[in-house]
């Protein structure tokens, strides 16, 4: 035992899966890395644990740190990207009145121009995080005159049952938990919107990996190997029960096995931990995350996406998950949104296929222009 | 003294909401108005329009808060995390004590920092007092998974309560594991075996 130990922090949430099995299954335990997870009840309090440094990792809202390298939000010390933890696993839907106008409508293009039709002229939008890819899939998809309005998941049914909302995107199992209330339905898989929606990253503040290499290293190892893990069906229902206990989520089981293998139907899986290079932190998508605040706070485009793609770590990516075994392509960006299909690509050991990446309306973000 | 701060204390606990109002109120001045409803919390605060907002940093309506921090324009925010400047360690103190501080920009840190110091204290003292009672409850339940092990230990290999404690605490001790860990596991497995 090399006696290395990190106090982690997470949001009870199904994709906080890749923490909680390299902690539970002992992926930790074999870098020779005690992990002491430390729960945090809402997004802004884990930020303020990871900046006061009484935790040094967190599993945090990917847009969260784009916003911090781009001066969104309080002035908290910066925080780096070491890698994704998980791509999709948010349910779009409406309030039941809405949803019953559009419904029979399954596309997503159909789908916006129905609810633009038929809900009011500003449209409400509940998601858990002003700094969340939810946000962020909402206004691509509706566009910029939408209310962005707060609302923490477990209170999303709520908020629908006081007509605060006239939509919503939240991560399972808080949308069908409101459609079980007959409050509202869910109307697309996250990804729908965008194939690659990249969701929780691994984030720890700037300089801490290169301060504590063998710790982040160990780290990295372990959460890689869980995402790998998480990502085979045959151990989807075990990741259930361990994710159901009541320190961690505290839900049925079977609650949590049905937001993990996505009964909401559509192709593909609902939320990805590693297949596809899901892990692999593409400064590419730091800038198109950027791109995206950008244009919905206000911001000037091209420095945004160079302070976005920045906090992006490919190379402590490649430096500590090479000899774990980890595939690494040839290039740290690419150009996202042209991918309709698994697709395979230059890498170091040939065997790269990546997912598909595409917007519903087929916008492309090119990091190089601009 | 100049001019008290409004302080907006969101709480819906009505003891503990109480004894943070009187501690701030007693001490110089400043006007507390309690919110134990979180419902359109973020409306409500904006209406109010209070200098400092202090929250548990446990309630998950700690987020809606967040949006407030959007509301001027990015770049001007109406409310910041504590003081303008970001101090760590008085951050620190606060998270240790379980309270989260949102402050108006153009709050003097001399009016600020006792208002700060008193909230900290007070949560510390509340945040103790959850801690005792989280662990007398978890002790409790860790009591009847063990009961619940032995009595299934005793029904499936007809041992006596005192043999199956010794069981388990055994196996627990061989697999490095807390005697509930093990009394958790055994309890499951017999679930799905019917």
């Amino acid at each position: 035992m090399s006696g290395l130990a990190i106090r982690a922090a997470y949001v009870p949430l199904v994709d906080a899966a890749p923490l909680i099995v390299a902690r539970e299954l002992g992926f930790a335990a074999d870098e020779g890395l005690v992990l002491d997870l430390a729960q945090a009840r809402s997004w802004a309090s884990l930020r303020d644990l990871l900046a006061a440094g009484a935790v040094d990792a967190a599993h945090m809202l990917a847009p969260m740190a784009v916003a911090r390298a781009m001066g969104l939000g309080p002035a908290l010390p910066p925080v780096e990207v070491l890698m994704i933890l998980s791509q999709g696993g948010q349910a779009v839907g409406a309030a039941e009145a809405l949803a019953q106008r559009v419904a029979g409508l399954t596309e997503p293009a159909p789908l916006a121009r129905a609810i633009r039709a038929a809900g009011p002229a500003r449209l409400r939008v509940g998601v858990p995080f002003p700094f969340s890819t939810h946000a962020l899939l909402m206004t691509r998809w509706l566009g910029d005159d939408i209310d962005i309005r707060t609302v923490p998941p477990p209170l999303m049914a709520q908020a629908l049952e006081a007509g605060e909302i006239d939509l919503f995107c939240v991560g399972e199992p808080w949308g069908s938990v409101a459609e079980r209330q007959g409050l509202g339905r869910i109307l697309l898989p996250g990804r729908a919107i965008w194939a690659a929606a990249a969701e929780k990253v691994l984030a720890v503040r700037s300089g801490w990996a290169e301060s504590a290499p063998d710790t982040a290293r160990a780290l990295m190892r372990a959460v890689w190997r869980a995402g790998r893990w998480l990502d085979l069906p045959a151990n989807r229902s075990m990741a259930a029960e361990i994710l159901a206990r009541p320190e961690f989520l505290s839900l049925p089981p079977e609650v949590i096995d049905r937001a993990l293998t996505g009964g909401l139907g559509g192709a593909g899986r609902f939320v990805t931990f590693h297949e596809g290079a899901a892990t692999f932190p593409w400064k590419s998508l730091g800038g198109l995350i950027a791109a995206l605040l950008a244009r919905r706070h206000g911001l000037p485009e091209g420095p945004a996406v160079m302070a976005g793609s920045a906090v992006f770590r490919t190379d402590l990516y490649r430096l500590h998950l090479r000899e774990a075994g980890a595939d690494l392509p040839g290039a740290s960006q690419k150009i996202e949104g042209t991918l309709s299909h698994p697709t395979a690509v230059a890498s170091e050991r040939g065997t790269m296929i990546l997912g598909p990446d595409r917007f519903f309306d087929g916008w492309i973000f090119d990091p190089l222009d601009g | 003294m100049t001019r008290g701060i409004d302080i907006l204390v969101v709480e819906p606990d009505p003891t503990r909401a109480r004894a943070v109002a009187d501690a701030l109120t007693a001490d110089g001045g400043c006007r507390v108005v309690i919110l134990a409803d979180v419902s359109s919390l973020a409306r409500r605060i904006a209406e109010m329009n209070p200098d400092v907002v202090l929250i548990d940093m446990e309630n998950p309506s700690r987020d809606v808060i967040e949006d407030l921090s959007l509301a001027a324009g990015p770049k001007e925010r109406a409310v910041a995390l504590f003081a303008p400047g970001g101090d760590t360690a008085l951050m620190r103190a606060a998270i240790e004590a379980g309270v989260s501080a949102y402050v108006a920009e153009g709050v003097r840190p001399e009016v600020l920092r006792p208002v700060i110091d008193l909230a900290i204290a007070q949560f510390g003292q509340m945040q103790r007092l959850r801690t005792e009672l989280e662990a007398t409850r978890r002790a409790l339940e860790e009591r009847k998974l063990i009961d619940r092990a032995k009595g299934i230990l005793m029904r499936a290999r007809g041992l006596s309560e005192d043999e199956a404690y010794a069981l388990l605490r055994k196996t627990a001790m061989d697999q490095k594991k807390r005697l509930a860990e093990v009394a958790a596991a055994l309890v499951t497995a017999a679930g799905l075996l019917g």
